[in-house]
């Protein structure tokens, strides 16, 4: 409670501080979901832990690091001005003073301790997903994504650059971002724990979303994950960030969030199953799987081979049906 | 020893300063300083080169688009680096160039090599003919980078010449699937000679400062340079063998078919990058130290005053060594490590900046009531200060694992160690270089236009890299060929500054011709009072073996 109450006191005061010195996340008409030209800070968040970072850099870090270098510089403006050898032909001799050399080694201390209290409490922020309400895995090929939404039944939705725009001459003919417009936009629902898990298939990529401040290494044979909370809908971009061969700079992320319902007619669309129909498809289960064990008690005396061979007969058949079942 | 080395000189007491003919004294050299001065022509060489190579990436990304990296485009024509992979291993050249061909040997090469016998009252290196093949085993690395270059690398066939996948290396761009060529293989060869080159410059350093120190000269009287070179020989020697452990498991995995970092024969790419890091963050350390060391002298050389907390200054390198091995996974936060891990990094990290802070304080209580003469050396040496300072806080914002998500690999890390790099670790070598060029080469160098070099330098590289600050914030990934629009302004800026910074470039050049052609005769100390260690007791240049009798060294020398 009471750090609570210290973290928004310091706030206020590092607010009030960070606008002086024109932090830039509080730079007039950034875009939302993309770079901005000319602009000096990170791009502002759309997702609470990129909010919490933009915090953590323009009110904690930033004037943190503004303060010390120019302490820094005033000090040698103040020598140079001071000590040059006609205004002070006679250099002294002192290269000792204990009590100073333990302040510049204890304040130092202090203020990393102070940087520390809320780095660590953003990582942890970042470590500790809440329950996701959806789950998608992103895998970086060479050079494009795909995506899956492995409860929902949707798989290898692959996500390439717009072959318009590749260039900057029919990117702006076409009106998509140069570099950035991609086909198949990764969808998410809106104000909804999304987990993404991230992989590589050939090469280490890199999923990065600087609204939401994510940047997750994609590593063959090694399963990653972050997640985010998207606030708004609308479409954000990302490029890959771990140098992945020729066309690096040619794979971009794209994420559009839309609302819960569009994104079950997109999942519906796309061959897979919500979570309510796959609620529902679980309950009919349940209650045909009683409906089995009453029958399966009747005829106790079937061969048990064949009763061990029925669940997996029963499976296939399940997955087979499943598309028929929309 | 010390009666060893008089017996020694008394054989041939008058021609002490006897030179062997061109051929043997250049080619066959075991005379430090020859080494030396070897070593410091071998960097500049490489230092061009390697700044010729960030040109080619500037003027790429001066706009968006493809310019120069691309089908029909001057270089595509003249047949190198041609397309995007080209550019992919201009970038990878360029960062291996200025590491290893550029800064370490300018830094340890070049002025350790001259300096560190002589600042300890020692007549050579401890082992002269090994310092010869450190250095000529360095010339056969660069030839094999060079070779590298122009033999397929890429997996796109025999047009992508050169490796492109970063200094770094990391597996599985770096395996035979990634980077089928064999201009892989080359750098790896390369990296092997180079290395092998360090450890033996490593054991000649450590051995010389531990045995042949003048008498009198105890290591706590021993001047910083001398120690910055001994802290980072200690690092050379512990990390190399494990660089050279990951990159040979490199070189089975691509082609005797091992799979230490193929996830499908059981290996993980992430172990290269826990092995490549704990080599390569010692290495930038060792890339700094040196430069601190010569700050240090430099500061109090031209404040005529003795270096403040001396002992600080000198535990605070130590410090910087030790800490330096047990920091290197705060460039992994993104590969997915544990919490608790991450939290260790973010805390150990951060506190590297505390002995840092002892060295920068130190150097402004240094100046602070000196009398300070603006010499173009010590314009080197305050802007390192201002600079370093900089970068160093960039790094401070990099430590939190929090932060990194939004800005690992982007530009912002680009702009952080190019301010500690290319404005800390080069300034540092021009400061060195000014300040002792009489010394070394016996002839004055011309003070205007080493004042127009510095503060060409001293605007380019800032408006280089201070708006890649910006770029990173807003998302900018690093080793792009090509960047949306959004990224436009703050490119052309950063463009603009190369261009300053290559006629700072070029500034220096005339300097030197004009200080070769007009040959101004090199006082002893040309310094004053301010010079106390013992190189400025010699003559410049000093004689060709210096102190056949051993200096030694009182308690109030002040020799440090």
């Amino acid at each position: 409670m009471r750090i609570r109450r210290l973290m928004a006191g310091t706030a206020a005061v590092m607010t009030a501080l960070a606008g002086a010195l024109g932090a830039g996340a509080v730079w007039a008409q950034e875009k939302l979901g993309q770079p901005t030209d000319k602009s000096l800070g990170l791009q502002p968040g759309a997702a609470p832990l990129k909010h919490d970072a933009i915090w953590f850099h323009d009110i904690i870090l930033l004037p943190i690091i503004t303060v010390i270098v120019l302490f820094v510089l005033a000090l040698l403006i103040w020598i140079v001005l001071r000590y040059n050898k006609r205004a002070n032909p006679k250099p002294a001799s002192f290269s000792h003073n204990t009590a100073i050399e333990i302040l510049w080694t204890v304040i130092p201390v202090l203020i990393l301790v102070f940087i520390a209290f809320f780095s660590f409490s953003l990582l942890r922020k970042y470590n500790d997903m809440p329950t996701p309400d959806v789950v998608v895995k992103a895998t970086g090929y060479q050079w494009y994504w795909a995506y899956d939404y492995p409860e929902l039944g949707v798989e290898g939705v692959e996500s390439r650059l717009l072959p318009e725009a590749r260039e900057l001459k029919t990117a702006h003919a076409a009106k998509v971002p140069f570099l950035l417009g991609v086909d198949n936009e990764l969808i998410v629902p809106v104000n909804k724990v999304v987990q993404v898990q991230v992989t590589g298939y050939d090469v280490i990529h890199s999923f990065a979303m600087p609204a939401f401040g994510l940047k997750t290494d994609a590593i063959p044979g090694r399963l990653n994950s972050t997640w985010f909370r998207a606030e708004k809908t609308g479409i954000y971009y990302g490029q890959c960030s771990e140098l992945c061969g020729v066309d690096h700079a040619y794979m971009p992320i794209a994420i559009r969030v839309v609302t819960e319902k569009e994104f079950d007619a997109y999942i519906i669309k796309a061959g897979g199953k919500t979570k309510a129909m796959i609620a529902a498809e679980e309950a009919a289960a349940a209650a045909a799987a009683q409906q089995t064990a009453v029958n399966a008690v009747a005829s106790a005396d079937a061969s048990a081979a064949a009763s061990a061979a029925a669940p997996a007969e029963a499976d296939a058949a399940a997955s087979a049906a499943a598309p028929a079942v929309q | 020893m010390a009666s060893n080395a008089s017996v020694v000189h008394d054989h041939h007491h008058d021609d002490h300063d006897h030179k062997p003919g061109f051929f043997a004294r250049w080619f066959l050299s075991t005379n430090h300083k020859d080494i030396g001065t070897l070593y410091l022509i071998f960097a500049i060489f490489a230092g061009l080169l390697g700044g010729a190579l960030s040109g080619l990436i500037r003027w790429e990304l001066y706009e968006p688009g493809l310019q120069v990296f691309v089908k029909g485009s001057l270089l595509d024509q003249l047949g190198v680096f041609q397309g995007k992979h080209g550019y992919n291993s201009v970038v990878t050249a360029h960062a291996v160039l200025m590491i290893f061909f550029m800064v370490m040997p300018a830094m340890i090469g070049g002025f350790g090599n001259w300096f560190v016998p002589i600042m300890i009252g020692a007549p050579d290196m401890a082992f002269p003919r090994l310092n010869n093949i450190s250095f000529w085993l360095l010339v056969a690395s660069f030839i094999l980078l060079m070779v590298s270059i122009f033999v397929p690398g890429g997996p796109g066939g025999a047009s992508e010449h050169g490796f492109g996948g970063g200094w770094t290396m990391y597996p599985p761009m770096s395996s035979n699937k990634g980077s089928p060529g064999a201009a892989f293989d080359l750098i790896i060869f390369s990296f092997h000679l180079s290395g092998a080159s360090s450890i033996l410059g490593a054991i000649n350093f450590i051995t010389t400062i531990f045995n042949m120190r003048a008498p009198g000269m105890t290591l706590h009287r021993m001047p910083l340079f001398a120690w910055s070179v001994l802290v980072t020989a200690f690092l050379l020697l512990l990390s190399l063998p494990v660089f050279a452990g990951a990159i040979t498991m490199l070189l089975t995995d691509r082609n005797f078919g091992t799979a230490f970092f193929d996830p499908a024969g059981g290996g993980d790419p992430v172990m290269y990058q826990h092995l490549f890091w704990f080599f390569g963050h010692p290495e930038v350390y060792i890339l700094i130290l040196p430069g601190f060391g010569i700050i240090s002298h430099v500061v109090s050389t031209f404040s005529k005053k003795p270096v403040f907390g001396y002992l600080a200054m000198a535990y605070a390198m130590v410090a910087i060594g030790f800490v330096g091995f047990i920091v290197w996974a705060h460039h992994m936060y993104t590969v997915g490590m544990g919490f608790n891990l991450r939290a260790y990094f973010v805390m150990a990290t951060m506190v590297i900046a505390v002995p840092t802070g002892v060295k920068i304080f130190s150097w402004i209580a240094t100046m602070w009531g000196g009398s300070l003469d603006f010499k173009v050396p010590m314009l080197w040496a305050i802007g390192f200060i201002f600079l370093f300072t900089v970068g160093g806080v960039t790094g401070v914002v990099l430590s939190n694992a929090g932060i990194d998500y939004s800005l690992h690999d982007t530009y912002y890390v680009v702009a952080h160690f190019h301010y500690v790099l290319s404005l800390g670790a080069v300034f540092a070598i021009f400061c060195g270089f000014y300040y002792w060029y009489e010394k070394m080469f016996g002839i004055k160098y011309n003070e205007l236009l080493g004042q127009i070099h510095f503060w060409l330098m001293f605007v380019g590289v800032n408006v280089i890299f201070f708006p890649q600050h910006f770029l990173g914030l807003q998302g900018m990934p690093r080793r792009y060929v090509d960047y949306p629009e959004g990224f436009a302004y703050w490119n052309k800026i950063s463009s603009i500054g190369y261009a300053i910074t290559a006629i700072g470039v070029v500034v220096f050049l005339i300097m030197i011709v004009e200080s070769v052609i007009r040959r101004r005769k090199a006082e002893a100390n040309p310094w004053g009072e301010g010079a106390t260690t013992l190189e400025w007791t010699l003559s410049s240049p000093p004689p060709y073996h210096q102190f056949s009798e051993l200096p030694v060294i009182k308690d109030d020398d002040g020799h440090h």
